[in-house]
């Protein structure tokens, strides 16, 4: 008896919609992501995450709609992010039904949301999501990682859906926002992001084992081993994965029963 | 049809409690008021966030309560569950409503363990009762917290082991208990929020 490892499909909704095809799943409308979501909790996810990519404040009712409505029908926990920069904006996901808010770009740019949300919310609903990058122009007091071919580089935050860069160390980041309260961290690697090669093992790992609170690894995956490669060379407590899931590459049942095959706990 | 209040102290997720406990079947309403409360078949304490600060919102209704646990089933979920012991440390040691008897520890660091315990685990079925009816040893349910039941076996209706074991689901007369979201916790949830109306 052991606490399971997470796997956790994550949609990208635009105008209440999900934006990434998903005729493969034979769904009566496509782009209903809460449609979507229910076919993943039955293929076995163990959480759903919503991402609002266009998070204008004028679109959000199409959000809080889509929150509601998957509240009201699945009985899984749901994490919901993008765009959240306010007590009220957080406020309002948790009330429409959301059991979690991802903040990211907010957070960096005022981190007394995460401390604030923590203490309001409780550290549980309180998922900080961190964009990061490699950067090998070393400078003092970056945390060193050292690449597999031997290489040693750090990892800064960018924000802004990658566009940005801050300058900010990711690993302290990371110990930053877990003293302020977050609950959990969401790692997405624009190195490895879209690019199907797998998850970005050092920085996940070098995070996860600095930090008390669980780790959730994302961007990258394209095949199965991946997923293995993300929790025990990547240490994550939990991966997240869209395209593959989307496009119908696999199921995540299929996830499950491989990760099973070779030895990792997981809730089938 | 069956009536259940979810109390409504201020804290946590009330739509998905609700919604969970109504897909099982019986008549929700949401409230603060402990008149109201009374006439319902059985009372839900929900609750996310910490001890203290959920004992302090529900002292006022502490008596209420007390008084309607003598006669009618109360279930309590993960805070509310917590808040059934007698004692609390969560920032200091507070007082509890103590229907059952023990306390909330804080989980002991332990290398390669996270905190909060976060995810699907497994429930051992340590006493027989009719809210786990139908719901296999070793079934998942999802949890997420860093403070735990600590109370003796006869207590105790299930098991988990994080970091320590400890006791997943606790009884004692009219007061049940559970550290895991039954709401979150899909079909193994719903069917032991159906089982809890079941009884009422």
């Amino acid at each position: 008896m052991v606490l399971t490892k997470r796997i956790i499909p994550c949609l990208d909704i635009k105008d209440g919609r999900v934006v990434k095809g998903t005729n493969f799943l034979g769904l009566r409308d496509a782009g209903d992501p809460v449609e979507l979501a229910s076919r993943y909790n039955a293929q076995g996810a163990d959480e759903v995450v919503f991402l609002d990519i266009t998070a204008s404040k004028e679109e959000r009712g199409a959000l809080i709609d889509v929150i509601r409505r998957a509240a009201d029908e699945l009985f899984l926990p749901l994490t919901v992010g993008g765009g959240i920069n306010s007590i009220g904006d957080m406020q309002d996901l948790l009330r429409a039904g959301a059991d979690k808010v991802s903040i990211n770009t907010g957070g960096v740019k005022n981190p007394e949301l995460i401390t604030k949300g923590a203490e309001k919310f409780g550290n549980q609903c309180i998922v900080v999501a961190i964009d990061l990058r490699r950067n090998d122009e070393m400078k003092d007091g970056v945390t060193v990682i050292e690449m597999p071919d031997g290489s040693l580089c750090w990892y800064e935050v960018v924000i802004y859906g990658g566009s940005k860069p801050t300058g900010i160390d990711a690993v302290k980041w990371a110990k930053e926002a877990e003293s302020r309260g977050a609950g959990e961290i969401l790692l997405t690697s624009m190195e490895t992001d879209g690019v199907k090669e797998g998850f970005d093992i050092p920085v996940t790992s070098k995070i996860s084992t600095e930090v008390r609170i669980p780790v959730i690894a994302s961007g990258g995956v394209g095949k199965l081993e991946h997923f293995y490669d993300g929790f025990v060379y990547g240490r994550a407590d939990a991966c997240l994965a869209a395209s593959v899931f989307h496009f119908g590459e696999m199921t995540v049942a299929d996830v499950k029963e491989y990760l099973a095959k070779r030895g990792v706990p997981v809730r089938i | 049809m069956t009536r259940v209040a979810i109390l409504d102290y201020g804290l946590g997720n009330l739509r998905s409690v609700k919604k969970g406990v109504e897909k099982a079947g019986a008549t929700v309403f949401i409230t603060d008021d402990v008149e109201e409360m009374a006439t319902a078949d059985g009372v839900v304490l929900p609750g996310v966030g910490a001890f203290s600060e959920g004992m302090e919102k529900l002292n006022e209704m502490k008596k209420a309560l007390l008084g309607y646990a003598e006669s009618s089933p109360v279930l309590g979920i993960c805070l509310g569950m917590q808040m059934l012991l007698d004692v609390g440390e969560e920032y200091g040691i507070h007082e509890g409503l103590g229907l059952v008897p023990g306390r909330v520890r804080q989980f002991p660091e332990k290398p390669g363990y996270k905190i909060p315990h976060m995810g699907w685990n497994n429930l051992k079925i340590v006493n027989d009762d009719p809210l786990f009816e139908g719901i296999p040893d070793n079934s998942y349910v999802y949890f997420v917290h860093s403070f735990y039941a600590e109370t003796a076996k006869e207590y105790t209706l299930t098991s988990t082991d994080y970091i320590c074991t400890f006791s997943s689901a606790i009884r004692n007369k009219n007061a049940w208990g559970t550290q895991f979201h039954p709401e979150k916790s899909g079909e193994t949830g719903l069917k032991i929020l159906e089982n809890f109306i079941g009884m009422l």
